[in-house]
C-alpha cells in the first residue's frame, strides 16, 4: 500500500502549518509523497477533495500570492493562530466542570460533538477527569427527528425550509425560515428565527416539522441581527398560558399535592361531610379539565366550590363514572 | 479507507501529537481509552504519525514514536519526540463548541448556587475563546419550576459528599399521604427534565427513586450511611422497573387520550377501531390504578382488573354525594 490517506493529510497540514510563506500547489505536488506519480487530472481532483477533507474538520486553509508584489502565482497556508487551539487557563475545578458536560448531552451526535471537544482539551493538557464530581447531572436529550437538521443549519447559518403542522392544520405548510437560534421551553426543542413568509420572528416547535429540512440558500448567507437575546426571544414569542383561579375543598390530612401548590389554605371550613375538617385551597387553574381530573383522583377527599364551570365538570365526571344519571 | 474514517482519524492524529508532548509518557491502553478507540487502533494510528513530519522527510524531520518496542509490549509508554511543530491540538469547532456550552448552560441551570461559580467560570472562558460566544444560538432553558428544587438539592449534595443519612418528607401521590424517613442517597438524577433522588429508604427497607418535586422537606443527619453505596442507576433504561409482585392492567384508551401510551411505559399496545388503543401496563399499586381511572374516566377505561370497576362506581358514587352536598 502506498502512503495512507490520513499520513498524505498529515504531511500537507504539517507542511502549510509551518511554511512562513503561501506554497503553491506545484510544490505541494512535489514535496508530499502521497501525490507522487498521479496523473494532472487525478492530482488535481485528489487535490480538491483534499482541501475539502481539511475544512471538514476546522482546518483554515488560506490561499494568496506566493509574491506580495507580482500577483501573479497563488498558494496555500495555515495559519498557526488560526489553527492552533488558545490557551484557555482552566483551573482544575473548570476542568472537572467540563468532564461533567460531557456527560449532558443524551443525543448520539451531539454527545459525540463533546467528547472531540475533550479529547481536544486533553491534547492541550488539562486531565478532564470523566469520575470527579458525580453530583449534579442534568441530562438534555433532542429526540426530535429534525433536530440534527436544525442545529447544523442553524450553526452555519443557513436559510432552511420545512413542512410545518401545528395540531389544528389539516395539513403541513411550508415554512421559509432564517434560524436564529434552537432553544428549549418547557422541556420542548424550537427553532427560533425570521420567518420570510410572515417578515417577523417566530418560533416552531420541532415536534411539529414534518419531513426533512432542506437547505433554503446558502450557508452564511444571512446574519443574526446584532444583540439579538435568543432566551429572551424565546420567552417572548412563547405563548402565555391563560390562568384563572378555583376554590376547592379538601379534608384535613388529604391533598398533599395540591395544598403545596395552593395559593392560600384557610380552614377548618364548614364541608360536605360533617364528620370530618374540611380546608378551603385557593388554587390556580391552568385548565379546567386538568384540575377537574386532579378533583376526581383524590376519591372524594376534594370537591369543587368554584367556578360554576368546574364544578358542572366534576358532577358531569362523577356521574359518568358511578353510573348515575346526572 | 472511508471518508468518515479518514476523517476521524486525522482528527486523532491532529490531537495525539500535542497530547503525547503535554505528558511525556503515557501508557498504551490510556491513550487508547482517553482517544475513545482500541488499543489496536490506537498503535495503527501511532504507525500512521510516525510517518509523518517536516518537508524533507528524512530521520531529522520524521515525528518520533517508539511503535516498534509498543508492538512487543502492549502495556508499553508511548514515547513522542521532534514534534514540537504540532504542540497544540486544533481549535474547537463550532458544533463541538456549541454542544460543549449549551452542555455547560444546561449544567449552570441546575447548579446549586455553591457549585454556580465554577460553572460560570468556565463557560466564560469557553465563550470567550470561540466565536460561539458572540452570539449564543442555541440555548437549553431547565425550566424555573426546578429553581424551587435548589433548596433540596444543597443539602442532598452536602449529604452525599460527606456520606451522611438524610431524613426526608415525600410526598405520595397514589395515597395520597406524606412520609417521613430516613434514607441512605445514592445519587442526584436526572430525565426528561426532572430531578430524582436515588436512596436506600429505610422505611421501605429497598431502593427507590424519589422525585424532587415531591420531597417536602430535607434534613442531613448526623449519621454516616448504613448501606453501602450503590451505583447510580441508568435512567436512560427507563424509570420504572417493573417488580415481581406487580399486577397487569389493562387498559382502553379513546383516541383522546392515546398520549398515554407514549407517557406510560406500558407493556403491550394495540390499535381499537375506534382509533384508540388498547394497553397493558405493569402496576406496582392498585390505589394508583384507581386514582388514574378516576382522573382520566372520560377516556380510560379499565378492563382488568375487572373487580375496580365496581370499587370506581363505588367511590365516584360517593365523591358524587360530597360534590352534591357542597354549598
Amino acid at each position: 500500500m502506498t502512503a495512507s490517506k490520513s499520513e498524505r493529510l498529515m504531511n500537507l497540514v504539517i507542511m502549510l502549518l509551518v511554511s512562513r510563506t503561501y506554497v503553491t500547489k506545484d510544490r505541494i505536488r512535489e514535496v508530499i509523497e502521497g501525490y507522487h506519480g498521479s496523473e494532472d487530472e487525478a492530482f488535481e481532483k485528489m487535490f480538491e477533495r483534499d482541501k475539502a477533507e481539511l475544512r471538514a474538520i476546522g482546518i483554515p486553509l488560506e490561499l494568496g500570492f506566493v509574491d506580495k508584489f507580482f500577483e501573479d502565482e497563488q498558494g496555500y497556508r495555515i495559519a498557526r493562530d488560526a489553527f492552533e487551539l488558545p490557551d484557555l487557563a482552566f483551573e482544575p475545578d473548570e476542568v472537572a466542570v467540563l468532564g461533567l458536560a460531557a456527560r449532558v448531552w443524551q443525543h448520539a451526535g451531539l454527545a459525540s460533538a463533546t467528547s472531540d471537544a475533550l479529547v481536544k482539551l486533553r491534547a492541550a493538557g488539562y486531565d478532564v477527569d470523566r469520575e470527579v464530581l458525580d453530583v449534579l447531572q442534568p441530562r438534555v436529550q433532542a429526540d426530535e427527528p429534525a433536530f440534527d437538521a436544525m442545529w447544523a443549519m442553524t450553526i452555519s447559518r443557513t436559510p432552511i425550509r420545512f413542512g410545518y403542522r401545528r395540531p389544528s392544520d389539516p395539513a403541513p405548510t411550508t415554512r421559509h425560515v432564517e434560524p436564529w437560534g434552537v432553544v428549549t421551553s418547557r422541556e420542548r426543542w424550537y427553532v427560533v428565527g425570521f420567518d420570510r413568509d410572515r417578515r417577523e420572528p417566530r418560533m416552531f416547535r420541532l415536534s411539529r416539522v414534518e419531513g426533512e429540512v432542506v437547505a433554503d440558500g446558502r450557508p452564511g448567507s444571512f446574519a443574526v441581527p446584532e444583540g439579538t437575546d435568543v432566551r429572551a426571544l424565546t420567552a417572548n414569542l412563547t405563548p402565555v398560558r391563560p390562568t384563572s383561579e378555583a376554590t376547592v375543598l379538601a379534608r384535613r390530612g388529604s391533598a398533599v399535592l395540591l395544598r403545596r401548590r395552593a395559593l392560600e389554605v384557610t380552614g377548618p371550613v364548614p364541608g360536605p361531610d360533617p364528620g370530618t375538617e374540611w380546608d378551603r385551597l385557593r388554587v390556580t387553574m391552568y385548565s379546567r379539565d386538568d384540575l377537574a381530573g386532579d378533583v376526581l383522583s383524590h376519591l372524594g377527599d376534594v370537591v369543587a366550590v368554584a367556578p360554576p364551570e368546574l364544578v358542572a365538570l366534576v358532577v358531569e365526571r362523577l356521574s359518568a363514572l358511578s353510573g348515575a344519571s346526572s | 479507507m472511508s471518508g468518515a474514517s479518514t476523517r476521524d482519524q486525522l482528527t486523532r492524529l491532529l490531537a495525539l501529537a500535542p497530547y503525547l508532548q503535554t505528558r511525556g509518557g503515557v501508557p498504551l491502553h490510556e491513550v487508547a481509552a482517553d482517544f475513545g478507540v482500541s488499543r489496536d487502533q490506537m498503535l495503527k494510528d501511532l504507525r500512521v504519525l510516525y510517518m509523518c513530519g517536516l518537508p524533507g522527510f528524512g530521520p531529522a524531520e520524521l515525528i518520533d514514536i517508539n511503535v516498534e518496542a509498543l508492538v512487543d509490549d502492549p502495556d508499553g509508554i508511548v514515547r513522542i519526540d521532534n514534534a514540537d511543530f504540532l504542540a497544540r491540538p486544533l481549535r474547537l469547532g463550532s458544533n463541538e463548541a456549541f454542544a460543549l456550552i449549551v452542555a455547560l448552560r444546561a449544567l449552570l441551570d441546575s447548579s446549586t448556587v455553591a457549585s454556580r461559580e465554577v460553572v460560570e467560570r468556565t463557560l466564560a472562558k469557553l465563550e470567550a475563546a470561540t466565536e460561539a460566544g458572540s452570539t449564543p444560538l442555541v440555548d437549553v432553558r431547565i425550566p424555573a419550576q426546578r429553581v424551587t428544587e435548589q433548596a433540596i438539592r444543597g443539602p442532598i449534595e452536602q449529604a452525599l459528599k460527606a456520606d451522611r443519612q438524610l431524613q426526608i418528607s415525600y410526598l405520595v401521590p397514589s395515597r395520597d399521604e406524606a412520609t417521613d424517613r430516613v434514607v441512605d442517597p445514592i445519587a442526584l438524577l436526572e430525565r426528561d427534565g426532572r430531578g430524582y433522588l436515588d436512596a436506600w429508604c429505610h422505611l421501605a427497607d429497598d431502593r427507590r427513586l424519589f422525585r424532587l418535586d415531591r420531597v417536602a422537606s430535607v434534613t442531613v443527619l448526623d449519621t454516616p450511611r448504613a448501606v453501602p453505596k450503590l451505583r447510580p442507576r441508568d435512567l436512560a433504561e427507563g424509570l420504572f422497573a417493573s417488580g415481581p409482585d406487580d399486577l397487569i392492567a389493562r387498559l382502553r384508551l379513546s383516541q383522546e387520550m392515546r398520549w398515554f401510551a407514549e407517557y406510560y411505559p406500558v407493556l403491550t399496545s394495540v390499535e381499537t377501531s375506534d382509533g384508540g388503543l388498547e394497553v397493558t401496563l405493569a402496576v406496582a399499586d392498585e390505589g394508583w390504578l384507581l386514582r388514574l381511572a378516576m382522573r382520566f374516566g372520560h377516556g380510560l377505561t379499565v378492563l382488568d382488573p375487572a373487580l375496580l370497576g365496581d370499587r370506581l362506581s363505588a367511590v365516584a358514587a360517593e365523591a358524587l354525594r360530597l360534590q352534591r352536598a357542597t354549598a
